[in-house]
């Protein structure tokens, strides 16, 4: 079970996150925690929820980032992360205890809880922090693309999507088949450069980031031509400052 | 990354035991009689399980730890399972032949210390099979384990006083030789971790933002306020503080103190069984070295931090 699925039916669910749109409001982080902590396996725990030392598991973080040009003024990129369910997952194969596994028939990659012994190991083999141990089950959690709502038939239809996908006021997250060329959301990976985030690591995220989309320079503007008599002093300097406003 | 206390414990003692478990089954001279025999079994065995019991303690959910046998196909952590367990039956028969019957099988002897290096090659490739982690991600991360755990072998078993010389040369010689040969692996495994950095391995928080094409990437705002399970675990800084300091104490009492007393019992014509203090010295050292692995080990994750 801990190795890889050998046989697949091609489709590839995943999200792909837009960071032109992204305005950092963390509602997808607060809705994702809501639903999973209600959800699939045991609930996502906060340890000095409301003390001066809180910390617990969560599935989803927004980071903030400061990108500076070479030739123009830094901006700022709101970064949502998690889970990218790779094709070739290291999280999976590490796994001593076939807790962590990836469906062969849509990619997720799960993690069976009443096996999971709590290693760690599979958060060391993720190069994108995407597993969090919960601190109070000491089990590993991680993003189950809300298996429990995409193909739940007691949802209304446009609630069975990922709940960070339904709640982002941006429209910024998008849920579909990555493995469908002619897929919506593949299309919108074409059209926009999608691209992976640490391809080098080699795990073939099917989690897809579209780019900002290149800001507008504003054009420099001429240099303002000062006077050369701004520095005069003095009664000279009245008589000037004087006969300007004349 | 994280030293926790429970793994260094584990992979310095049960390599320890592991490496003692190689030489017995090679059949180095050791007591014959029932009680000596008894007592270097224990130590050796004894090392072996304590470690692995140390290493159930960082488990989230120990009692489930059997789990770990299953899936030896694909995971490192499950081979190293499986091969310590197998090894330990192993020994247990050989042990028992030798304790009641002085008989020390050879071919018995011969798959625990197969078995053996096997676990301790299994244990090391848990960290050297992570991307994640480049410094790690070496072949000489197993050949330093498994040269740390012979050296502790070696230096064990010499302090019995009944291995007195191999193939012509002393025992105080082999046991210098064997710390030189797992200190030199590990000196190489430093250098060679000067280069096997993220950046060298090609990962900058440009490539783990994917924002690299348009300029230089800073973290501006955590996603939170306080630490979470990422960067306690895998961010951590407050054991690099220090490591220069231990790196030293970790040669010094791992490599300096050991060779000095192997020369003084060979200068003096002191007992061998003066190098179990050696030994005490040189596990000093390996826990420095070990907390050192992990402290000074830096994670992809931290890109994002």
């Amino acid at each position: 079970m801990t190795s890889l699925p050998s046989e697949t039916t091609g489709k590839k669910l995943g999200l792909v996150i837009d960071l032109d749109t992204c305005v950092g409001c963390h509602a997808c982080v607060v809705n994702c925690k809501e639903w999973n902590t209600g959800g699939y396996g045991a609930p996502l725990s906060d340890l000095d929820a409301y003390g001066a030392d809180p910390v617990g598991s969560w599935l989803n973080r927004i980071h903030t980032f400061e990108v500076t040009p070479d030739d123009a003024p830094a901006q700022i990129v709101h970064f949502p992360k998690s889970c990218l369910h790779c094709d070739n997952a290291p999280c999976v194969t590490v796994c001593p205890t076939g807790a962590s596994y990836k469906r062969g028939e849509d990619g997720i990659v799960l993690v069976d809880e009443s096996m999971c012994i709590g290693c760690g190991l599979c958060a060391w083999a993720c190069p994108y922090g995407a597993r969090e141990m919960d601190p109070v089950e000491n089990v590993m959690k991680k993003c189950t693309l809300c298996v429990d709502r995409i193909y739940n038939d007691n949802l209304p239809e446009e609630d069975q999507i990922p709940a960070c996908v339904r709640t982002c006021p941006a429209e910024a997250r998008h849920f579909g088949d990555l493995g469908d060329p002619n897929s919506d959301i593949s299309k919108l990976v074409e059209e926009r450069g999608g691209i992976d985030l640490m391809p080098e690591q080699g795990t073939k995220p099917v989690n897809k980031y579209l780019p900002p989309r290149p800001k507008t320079r504003p054009v420099a503007e001429p240099e303002p031509k000062r006077s050369k008599t701004l520095d005069a002093k003095g009664f000279l300097g009245w008589i000037d400052k004087t006969l300007e406003k004349l | 990354m994280h030293p926790a206390i429970s793994v260094i414990f584990f992979t310095v003692t049960s390599g320890a035991g592991f490496g003692f478990l190689a030489l017995i089954g090679l059949g180095v001279p050791l007591p014959a009689d029932g009680i000596g025999a008894f007592v270097a079994a224990v130590i050796a065995g004894g090392l072996c399980v304590a470690g692995l019991v140390s290493s159930t303690f960082h488990l989230g959910h120990p009692e489930r730890a059997w789990r770990a046998f299953s899936q030896w196909r694909s995971s490192w952590l499950s081979r190293e399972g499986v091969c310590a367990v197998f090894t330990l039956i192993l020994f247990g028969l050989y042990a028992l032949n030798w304790v009641f019957f002085g008989e020390r099988n050879y071919l018995l002897g011969l798959l625990v210390t197969l078995g053996s290096l096997a676990t301790v090659f299994t244990t090391a490739m848990i960290y050297a099979q992570l991307k994640t982690v480049p410094s790690w991600n070496t072949l000489l991360t197993p050949v330093c384990y498994m040269l740390f755990a012979l050296g502790s072998g070696v230096l064990l078993a010499a302090s019995f006083g009944f291995w007195q010389s191999s193939g012509g040369m002393t025992v105080k010689f082999i046991a210098l030789f064997a710390i030189a040969i797992a200190w030199s692996a590990k000196f190489l495994w430093w250098q060679a971790a000067t280069g096997n950095t993220l950046e060298g391995r090609g990962s900058t928080p440009e490539t783990a933002t994917g924002l690299g094409s348009i300029g230089k990437v800073r973290l501006l705002e955590k996603p939170h306020s306080g630490e979470n399970y990422l960067t306690k675990e895998m961010v951590h800084q407050v054991g690099r503080k220090h490591a220069a300091k231990l790196r030293t104490l970790a040669v010094l009492f791992g490599a300096g103190v050991p060779i000095l007393l192997c020369l003084l019992i060979f200068v003096s014509g002191m007992p061998s069984y003066v190098l179990a203090l050696a030994f005490i010295s040189w596990m000093l050292g390996l826990f420095a070295e070990r907390w050192l692995f992990f402290a000074e080990a830096k994670h992809a994750v931290s890109l994002y931090y």
